[in-house]
């Protein structure tokens, strides 16, 4: 959020709705409504003060409205823009009473005589990113939300689980503020029914979240007793099978597949029943100290306007209708959605849909792209070098949130005192535009080298005061923070004369450090403009078209003679696309387009360089080629697992999923008249050699289903599942199969089902499947004419070689490692390299694309500068120090450092491109011969000689404990 | 910057300035914010600085490290006051473990002396082979580690911190076992063995060792 606030290019409206929109792709008129949030917002620094004063209470809609904050307040504690609003509970507002807030306001920023304001926006294309809202439990009364306490909902919960919540991150029940012990989620509520008001499809996310929050009740009491009720446990994600296997393990938790129904409250103690049923127990009625709703996600109240205000068709369960395969597109031109106005998604599928948006738009805009960027100037550097450090010290009241527990006068006496502090001085704000003209102002009178600022954490503001040295003309690595708001004043709000000594100990400790800052470059590398994508399957395809589309040079390589990859032996998808015809029209569209190059019967040889510049040697059919690029992306795919379990290659009535689905499009007899057909799922994962889901298979058997029932609807089709994991909008035709009877079976792992080669009744071969049925409580004997297997998705067996060649990671699955499993799905770790399809993970078709265009969009962020920033604080190597142990080569997981010949012997030397700043290398060195720059030892060694200098901290930490 | 980064000197040069504990805050284990999971190279240091911290009689548990995401306030506020009431209830530095001042501070110089030495160590014999807080545990806590300590670094340390005793003056064996709390036997070993390289010469009059050269 920071980012997006700070982006030049991003302007941010909050608080306000869209009123139409007018004209087409390239030249769309839209009005906006801004809401009058009765603050000037260029005025407020968020600081909160008016929040203490002003009277009136107000439910907290950011924590669920548990607990209770005011009229005037401001959203959330990192809300962007970090100012308040007024809301509607407001003394003034209602009754034109009280003014409080206009008096406490010490920046006159409250502003009572605001209206709506229309505002006109005139843009090329539109991105719908809305969301979706938690499902409502309370228009369902059996749930007893709203009615009976000690319910809530996983919303609730995660907001009880948060330091920002209701409680400080305790969980207290509403009834009585006490711990529950014992407590009891239940799945599926509001998702996966078909009782009016709920949803039919599968929310996705609920079993994960569920898991997550089992987790941290343990975490918060290690004797809590945790229940879930559970449908089939969805643990689809990658990672999510491992994650659900640690939450089940924990001591005193269940997990029970059960339906259930809560019965009544008791009055005396508030403790919930509810009633379940266990094939061993049958029914029975449980106490809960608290029920947790684990509700599903339902798209926004208001998505109804979304066809009227932007033109766009919705699916049946109001979400937006994909277009051709293509998730991200709507029905009506130039408008895209990200997130989970597509369906109900997870983080990842978010992020990948968000910058597949931006892509998608980028194919529309690309002509004009960077007409309206703007870019900062900044005068030039002044040259401090020889310069002995005159240090100015500037220390934040934050309005009230320092000053009023650090006497911020006496610090600021005490600065002045220090060694090389030329300047020391009091601000109010110092984020205000106001102070940051002083701090510009005064580096220049005073002739300051180094700045600290005594405020607020790094986290928040650091880039906003480097910016301010660089506006006056200092360069930004001589601006130090010390951190005495969250580090000091708010923990220690009680104790306000050990804060305020606090807050000088702090501050000598950063004038200490500051005085040992260097000035650091960050430089700029050229970026070649040319894309290399490693696979060409739908995923790589995608990928390489949407970036030509923006008009990039693409080498797009592929192993085999032709392209396609495993979508070639797909042919529906459950939602019905036609996969053949849409491939043919994607490798038709990519062989005509000029600027992708396509190789095949390809290998990639080599690989060198690094972000903007990487040499790639590619042979391809019998030719060596050198390609430059500048990013690259991998999307090479996986393969399926060739099953040695269930007669699999010796009983020609066994076959995979993707076999049986090639043999119903072939329209082969022995498939379609076969009597009765047997699927057995999870083959080959979801046990030890494979962790993981496949997530594909269960989609993929009632695909096939469905498909046989279509063209015989007599055949005997049997399911046998562990748990069906047809998630989102899958689960409609997962019904639909049950409706139209095809018998699903459950087994679990240690019992699995026993395939044996038999006659039938007739006196027919067939194969025979036992499988012990747990509703009958018996072991049935199914005799089929076919078996077919839902064969494990793994792991390309090129992917070793290919992570290798690129500096890349794999997961212990073997997939390949994204930057961040949640919040960066189609980067790596290595600058410039891409992921997409299922390399990354196995996906649906569906999925695939949105991911390939996730990824395109992250390369032609990259692709579009002429330039790349590196850092300036990485390593360096002080050449006459080194001993060549080679003890920081090791210690490098990016490479970044490496041997070179010198006149002296061999020495480490770091590549500033690669080198990401974290320092290890640094404590491996046995002779401080490898520096991490804006890290030296000089500068930390400093800090900690001053923490010492002072009398003992520690005894005040003490007596501040003392006090609390 | 990376907990891994924390230097095995940033540790002793504290306790050499006055603190009476450290605490070390990484990132949780196996959620690493780049990709090098120094955080288990934090892990290991700390263990190899308590090792050590006993070996000169300092209570290892002065140093303390955490790990936390930057989620987790509540989780940094308990370790915070754990810890805080922990060192208080150990008490000053030096003083609490009835380790005289000026030894402390020469103990404190012997340990950041070695400290390349060390580094070489945790190389070459250091380093468990699984990566997880209960295998990083059990191997640094196992008795082959704590012997490899002893044969590796124990020995260094001892001359280190002989040699940073005599610096003061010239000292009989005895007195020396004495103000290091080694055993006699282990002393007259080592200024044997010094002797015969050179590094300290041994006054028959006074029986007192002196440093050869005064830089040693």
């Amino acid at each position: 959020m920071v980012e997006v606030d700070r982006h030049q290019n991003i302007e941010v409206l909050t608080y306000a709705d869209v009123d139409r929109v007018d004209g087409k792709v390239g030249d769309f008129k839209v009005t906006l409504v801004k809401k009058p949030r009765y603050i000037i917002e260029d005025k407020c620094t968020g600081c909160r003060t008016c929040v203490r004063y002003c009277p009136k209470e107000s439910p907290d809609e950011f924590n669920q409205e548990i607990s209770s904050g005011k009229a005037i307040h401001v959203y959330f504690s990192q809300a962007i823009p970090l100012v308040a609003y007024i809301d509607e509970n407001c003394l003034k507002l209602k009754e034109g009473k009280c003014d409080i807030c206009e008096g406490v306001c010490q920046n006159e920023a409250i502003d009572f005589r605001q209206t709506a304001e229309k505002i006109e926006v005139n843009v090329g294309t539109i991105i719908l990113s809305t969301g979706i809202e938690p499902f409502d439990p309370a228009t369902v009364e059996e749930y007893g939300y709203g009615k009976m306490q000690n319910v809530v909902t996983s919303m609730d919960f995660e907001r009880l689980l948060s330091a920002t919540g209701p409680y400080q991150g305790r969980i207290l029940r509403a009834s009585d503020e006490k711990h529950p012990r014992n407590i009891a989620w239940i799945q599926c509520v509001g998702s996966r029914r078909v009782t009016p008001g709920e949803n039919s499809y599968c929310s996705g996310v609920c079993c994960t979240y569920t898991q997550k929050q089992v987790i941290l009740t343990k975490e918060h009491d290690a004797e809590a007793e945790c229940t879930v009720f559970h449908n089939d446990i969805r643990a689809f994600g990658k990672d999510f099978e491992r994650y659900y296997r640690r939450a089940e393990q924990l001591p005193g938790v269940r997990f029970i597949r059960s339906y259930t129904s809560i019965v009544r409250e008791i009055p005396e103690s508030k403790n919930v029943v509810v009633r379940y049923a266990t094939p061993e127990d049958g029914v029975r009625e449980e106490e809960f100290d608290m029920v947790v709703l684990s509700v599903g996600l339902h798209p926004p109240a208001d998505n109804q306007d979304l066809i009227g205000t932007f033109g766009i068709e919705l699916n049946s369960h109001g979400f937006s209708k994909a277009h051709h395969g293509n998730p991200i597109a709507t029905t009506r031109p130039g408008i895209f959605v990200s997130g989970g106005l597509q369906g109900p998604v997870d983080i990842p599928e978010s992020v990948f849909s968000a910058s597949g948006a931006g892509a998608q738009c980028g194919e529309y805009l690309d002509y004009r792209r960077g007409k309206l960027a703007k870019e900062r100037i900044y005068p030039p550097e002044r040259d401090v070098t020889g310069q002995e450090p005159r240090i100015g010290v500037f220390v934040c009241h934050c309005g009230a949130n320092i000053g009023s527990v650090v006497n911020v006068p006496s610090t600021v006496d005490y600065a002045r005192e220090l060694p090389n502090v030329v300047h020391a001085q009091e601000q109010l704000f110092s984020c205000a535009n106001n102070c940051i003209k002083e701090i510009t102002d005064l580096v220049e009178e005073k002739g300051l080298n180094r700045v600290v600022i005594a405020a607020c954490s790094p986290r928040t503001l650091e880039a906003l005061f480097r910016d301010t040295l660089r506006e006056a003309g200092l360069n930004q690595y001589f601006c130090e923070m010390a951190n005495i708001r969250e580090q000091c004043s708010w923990v220690h709000s009680k104790q306000k004369r050990e804060a305020t000594q606090k807050a000088k100990d702090i501050i000598r400790m950063s004038v200490a450090r500051a005085g040992e800052l260097e000035p650091l470059q960050e430089f700029d590398l050229p970026v070649n403009k040319t894309t290399l994508v490693v696979g060409g399957g739908i995923a790589g395809m995608t990928c390489a078209l949407s970036i030509a589309n923006q008009g990039y040079q693409v080498h797009l390589v592929e192993k085999e003679r032709e392209l396609g990859g495993m979508a070639r032996r797909i042919h529906t998808t459950l939602e019905g696309l036609d996969v053949q015809a849409y491939l043919d029209d994607l490798i038709q569209s990519v062989y005509k387009n000029p600027l992708v190059h396509v190789s095949h019967e390809a290998a990639i040889k080599n690989v060198s360089g690094y972000v903007g510049n990487f040499t790639t040697v590619v042979e391809s059919e019998g030719r060596i080629k050198e390609i430059e690029h500048g990013a690259a992306i991998i999307a090479i795919g996986a393969d399926v697992y060739r099953p040695t379990e269930y007669l699999y290659g010796e009983n020609e009535r066994v076959m995979t999923h993707l076999e049986l689905g090639e043999k119903i499009a072939g329209r082969e007899e022995t498939v379609i008249k076969a009597e009765r057909l047997v699927m057995i799922q999870c083959v080959g994962c979801r046990n030890e050699d494979r962790d993981y889901c496949s997530c594909v298979c269960c989609s993929h058997a009632v695909n096939n289903a469905l498909k046989l029932k279509e063209l015989n609807p007599e055949m005997a089709i049997y399911i046998l599942f562990r748990d069906m994991r047809t998630y989102g909008f899958r689960e409609d035709y997962y019904r639909e199969a049950a409706d139209k009877e095809v018998t699903f079976i459950q087994y679990e792992p240690d019992n699995e089902p026993q395939v044996v080669a038999a006659t039938n009744e007739a006196g027919d071969p067939c194969v025979r499947v036992t499988v012990p049925d747990p509703i009958l409580g018996c072991r049935l004997e199914l005799d089929a004419d076919i078996l077919s297997l839902a064969a494990a998705v793994v792991p390309s067996s090129q992917a070793k070689e290919i992570a290798g060649l690129f500096k890349v990671t794999l997961n212990p699955d073997g997939f390949f490692k994204e930057a961040h499993v949640k919040l960066r799905p189609v980067e790596f770790a290595t600058d410039g390299v891409y992921l997409c399809g299922t390399a990354h993970y196995p996906k649906h078709i569906e999925e695939t694309i949105s991911h390939a265009y996730g990824a395109a969009g992250r390369a032609v962020t990259l692709l579009s500068h002429d330039t790349v920033v590196a850092s300036g604080s990485v390593c360096e190597v002080k050449e006459d120090d080194c001993v060549s142990c080679g003890a920081c080569i090791t210690a490098c997981a990016y490479d970044a450092v490496e041997f070179y010949d010198t006149p002296k012997g061999m020495k480490a030397r770091v590549n500033p491109i690669l080198c990401k700043g974290d320092g290890l290398c640094c404590a491996k060195c046995p002779t401080h011969a490898i520096v991490l720059k804006h890290f030296t030892d000089e500068a930390l060694l400093g800090q900690i000689d001053a923490a010492g200098t002072a009398k003992k901290i520690l005894e005040k930490l003490e007596a501040a404990v003392v006090d609390a | 910057m990376c907990s891994g980064r924390v230097d095995p000197e940033f540790v002793f040069r504290a306790f050499a300035t006055g603190q009476d504990g450290v605490l070390i805050g990484g990132c949780r284990l196996n959620e690493c914010n780049y990709i090098t999971h120094g955080n288990y190279d934090a892990l290991s240091n700390t263990y190899i600085c308590k090792n050590i911290m006993e070996r000169i009689g300092l209570n290892p548990e002065r140093l303390s490290i955490e790990f936390m995401s930057g989620g987790d306030g509540n989780r940094l506020t308990e370790a915070v006051n754990d810890f805080t009431w922990k060192v208080k209830e150990l008490g000053p530095l030096g003083e609490a473990e009835g380790i005289e001042n000026n030894r402390l501070k020469g103990d404190l110089e012997a340990v950041i002396k070695i400290i390349p030495y060390i580094k070489l160590v945790e190389r070459e014999k250091l380093r468990p082979p699984v990566k997880s807080g209960k295998a990083y545990n059990e191997f640094f806590t196992s008795d082959e580690v704590n012997r490899l300590l002893g044969d590796l670094i124990g020995e260094k340390l001892t001359i280190s911190r002989i040699v940073t005793l005599l610096r003061e003056k010239p000292l009989p064996a005895g007195e020396i076992s004495e103000i290091l709390g080694l055993d006699p036997s282990e002393v007259t070993k080592h200024m044997n063995s010094s002797s015969r390289q050179g590094l300290v010469t041994y006054d028959i009059d006074s029986k007192c060792y002196a440093l050869a050269l005064s830089g040693a």
